[in-house]
C-alpha cells in the first residue's frame, strides 16, 4: 500500500506538476537528480545497478561518486565485499576525503544496518552499498521488508541511495534500475605492445517499467 | 567598576559566585573576593540591580560593595554591612566612618596614626596631604589616598587551571550498565553546564572505573569534533561501554572532560548540505560497534608506489570543490587479499590461461608486463609484474605475479 500511494503520488506530479508546481515542491526537492556522464540518478529514492563482473558498474558508481564530491556533497560507500579501491576512485576523480568507506567484510546485515544508520541519520548526498561480489544466494536472502525499509527512510531525502549488485534484487523498491550488459575492453595498439585502454559499457535504463538504452565508454 | 563580597568562612562560595559574574577575580583573604564587574551594565542595568543579583546569586548573608576601585569596594564591603554602591563622587563621604584600621599597613603607621588619635578614614582623609606625606612617608600618603576612596591599582587575579572533573564513590558497587549511565548522565550533566558556563565545549572524555578486586577501566572518547551535548556525550558512552564493558562491579567512578574552544560555523544558505558532525559521530560509532573501528572512515592514500596502500583516517566534515568528471574512469575492484591463481604462459611468457576461485579461462587478450619494485631497503621488499588479461566470458582481470617467490594472483578485476 505505501509503495501505491508513493507511486501514484508519482504519477500526479509527473500530470500536474507543470500547472500546480508549487503544490510538489517538497516532492521536486526530493527528486533532484544527480546526473553523471552516463543516466541521471534521482535523489530521495533507492536506484539499482546490476551488472556481471567487468560490465563497468564499478566505474559508474566511482563516476557518481566524484560528482557528489565536486558539489562539496559527502559520499558513503558501504562496501559489503571490501572491493573498493581507492587509488582508482581518486584517479575517476573522487575526493576521498568526502567519503565515508565502511568495510562490511562480506556481512550482508552489517552492510544494510550500516546503510539504515546513514540514511537514518542524513546529510549525504549518496549512499552506496557495493553487494557486487557477495554470492547472489545471500544477496537474495535479504527480505523485502529491508529494501521497503531503506526506501522509505530515504524518500524526501536529498540522499540518493544507489545498491550495486550482480543481478537486480530490489524489485519494485527501485526507482531506477540500471541492468548493465556485458561490456568490450578496448585495447589499443598492436602487441606486443597493447594497452588496455577502457571498456565500451552498455546500461539500460528501467523507470517505471520503461527502459532507455544509453551506452558510455569508460577511459583507462 | 568592581564588586567585593565580604563573609566570614563562605570563601569557595563567594568565589563561585563572582565566578558567575566576572573571570577576572581576585581572592583578596579567605574571607573576601573582588572581582571585575565593568560592562556588566548592559546585561543588569544599574549598579543597583547588579547588586541585587548578586544577593540572590550568593544566596548567604555576605555584605557587598560596589566601588569604582577594588580598595574602595573592599574596605566599604569590610566595614559596612549589607549593601553598598560607593559612587566615586561620594566615596569619601561613605568611607569615612570606617575605622582606620581597614585601611592595613605596617605596624609604625597603625602605631603613629594611633598616638595622632586618628581613629576613621575621614579624620585620616582630612589631614593636609603634604603633612602626612613628611611625616609619614609614601606609605602614609598612599592610605590617605586610600581613605578618600582613591585607590589605584589592579586585581591580582586568580590563576587557577580550569579543571572539570566528577567523582562519585558509590556505597554499594554497580553491576549493570543501565545504573552506571544513569549515574554518568548526571555526572555529564553538570560537567555541561560548568563548560556551557565558561563557553566551553569537549573533545576528549575520560572515564575511569575503580572496579572490584579487578584493575581499572579507562576509556577515553576523541570526538573530531567539540561536543556539548549532553545526549550525544551520553550515547557515545553507552556505545563505548557496550563495546568495552567493565569486567567487575563499579565501585568509583571519574568521569573528565578536557575543555576547548566551542566549534564556530557559519552557515549558508545555499551550501550543500552535510552531516550534522555530533550526529555522524554517534552514527558511526554505532557502525564501529557493528564492523570495527577498523573498518570506518575516510581512505586516505600513502606516499607509497606500493599498491593497495591507504590507511583509514578520521571523516571530518570539510567539503571542498573540485571539477566534475567528465566520463567514468575505468575502476578496479580489488581483491584483499588478492587471490592465488595458476597461471600457465606462453613461450614468449605471457599469461594464455588462469585457473583461480574467482576466475578461470582462456585468456584471450593480455597487456604487459609492468613491473614493480620498492621499499628493498627496508624489511618490507617488493618485487612484482602486472598484468592487464580478458579472460574469455568471464572478466578483465589484474593479474599479479610476486618475483620474490614467483607466486601468481588475480589482484582485481576492472570494472
Amino acid at each position: 500500500m505505501p509503495m501505491s500511494s508513493a507511486l501514484l503520488r508519482e504519477q500526479i506530479q509527473t500530470a500536474l506538476g507543470d500547472r500546480c508546481d508549487a503544490a510538489f515542491d517538497l516532492k521536486k526537492s526530493a527528486y533532484q537528480a544527480l546526473p553523471s556522464a552516463a543516466v541521471e540518478i534521482p535523489r530521495g529514492t533507492l536506484t539499482e545497478i546490476a551488472g556481471s563482473a567487468s560490465s563497468g558498474r564499478t566505474s559508474l558508481l566511482h563516476c557518481l561518486m566524484a560528482e557528489v564530491c565536486a558539489r562539496q556533497e559527502f559520499c558513503a560507500l558501504i562496501d559489503a565485499g571490501d572491493r573498493f579501491d581507492p587509488a582508482s576512485a581518486a584517479a575517476a576523480g573522487v575526493r576521498l576525503s568526502q567519503v565515508l568507506w565502511v568495510r562490511c567484510g562480506g556481512n550482508a546485515e552489517h552492510a544494510l544496518k550500516a546503510v539504515d544508520l546513514l540514511v537514518q541519520g542524513g546529510g549525504f548526498g549518496l549512499v552506496a552499498m557495493d553487494l557486487g561480489d557477495l554470492p547472489v544466494k545471500t544477496v537474495h536472502r535479504i527480505p523485502m521488508a529491508s529494501w521497503f525499509r531503506l526506501r522509505h527512510a530515504v524518500e524526501n531525502t536529498r540522499t540518493a541511495l544507489l545498491v550495486l549488485a550482480r543481478q537486480s534484487h530490489t524489485q519494485s523498491c527501485a526507482a531506477l534500475k540500471i541492468e548493465m550488459a556485458a561490456a568490450r575492453p578496448v585495447w589499443r595498439g598492436w602487441l606486443p605492445g597493447c594497452i588496455l585502454d577502457g571498456l565500451e559499457a552498455a546500461a539500460e535504463c528501467i523507470r517505471e517499467h520503461r527502459g532507455q538504452r544509453v551506452g558510455f565508454s569508460i577511459a583507462r | 567598576m568592581f564588586a567585593c563580597l565580604h563573609a566570614p568562612g563562605n570563601a569557595s562560595l563567594l568565589l563561585e559566585c563572582a565566578a558567575y559574574f566576572s573571570p577576572l577575580i581576585e581572592e583578596t583573604s579567605q574571607d573576601t573576593v573582588v572581582f571585575d564587574v565593568r560592562g556588566l551594565r548592559s546585561l543588569y542595568g544599574s549598579p543597583e540591580k547588579l547588586a541585587e543579583e548578586m544577593q540572590r546569586r550568593v544566596g548567604i548573608d555576605a555584605n557587598l560593595a560596589i566601588a569604582a576601585n577594588p580598595d574602595a569596594a573592599v574596605h566599604a564591603a569590610r566595614g559596612i554591612p549589607g549593601v553598598t554602591i560607593v559612587s566615586p563622587k561620594r566615596a569619601a563621604t561613605i568611607l569615612a566612618p570606617l575605622p582606620v584600621y581597614l585601611l592595613g599597613g605596617s605596624p609604625e603607621f597603625a602605631r603613629t596614626v594611633d598616638l595622632w588619635g586618628i581613629r576613621t578614614f575621614g579624620e585620616l582623609a582630612a589631614l593636609p596631604v603634604l603633612g602626612v606625606a613628611s611625616r609619614l612617608s609614601e606609605e602614609g600618603a598612599n592610605m590617605q589616598q586610600l581613605a578618600r576612596g582613591a585607590g589605584r591599582r589592579q586585581l591580582r587575579l586568580l590563576d587557577t587551571p580550569l579543571v572539570f572533573i566528577e567523582e562519585a564513590d558509590l556505597e554499594d558497587s554497580i553491576e549493570d550498565l543501565e545504573p552506571l549511565l544513569f549515574l554518568l548522565a548526571q555526572m555529564i550533566e553538570k560537567l555541561c553546564r560548568r563548560l556551557q558556563f565558561h563557553a566551553l565545549s569537549t573533545n576528549e572524555i575520560r572515564l575511569r572505573l575503580r572496579l572490584e578486586r579487578a584493575p581499572e577501566h579507562c576509556l577515553v572518547l576523541r570526538p573530531p569534533v567539540p561536543i556539548l551535548k549532553q545526549k550525544i556525550l551520553l550515547k557515545l558512552l553507552q556505545l563505548e561501554l557496550r563495546e568495552k564493558p567493565p569486567q567487575a562491579p563499579v565501585e568509583r567512578v571519574h568521569l573528565e572532560m578536557m575543555p576547548v574552544r566551542p566549534r564556530t560555523t557559519q552557515h549558508g544558505l545555499f551550501l550543500p548540505s552535510a552531516p550534522e558532525p555530533e550526529q555522524l559521530e554517534v552514527t558511526l560509532a554505532r557502525i564501529r560497534g557493528l564492523v570495527g573501528a577498523e573498518n570506518v572512515g575516510a581512505p586516505e592514500m600513502l606516499d607509497t608506489w606500493r599498491t593497495d596502500a591507504y590507511r583509514m583516517s578520521v571523516l571530518t566534515i570539510r567539503a571542498e570543490e573540485t571539477p566534475a568528471p567528465l566520463r567514468p574512469k575505468l575502476a578496479l575492484r580489488r581483491f584483499r587479499p588478492p587471490c592465488p591463481a595458476q597461471v600457465w604462459c606462453t613461450g614468449e611468457g605471457k599469461p594464455a590461461r588462469i585457473v583461480s576461485s574467482i576466475a578461470d579461462g582462456r585468456v584471450v587478450a593480455c597487456a604487459g608486463p609492468w613491473r614493480t619494485s620498492g621499499d628493498w631497503w627496508s624489511g618490507e621488499e617488493w618485487d612484482r609484474q602486472e598484468w592487464d588479461v580478458e579472460i574469455q566470458r568471464v572478466s578483465v582481470s589484474r593479474v599479479v605475479q610476486d618475483c620474490l617467490v614467483g607466486r601468481w594472483f588475480v589482484e582485481g578485476n576492472y570494472d
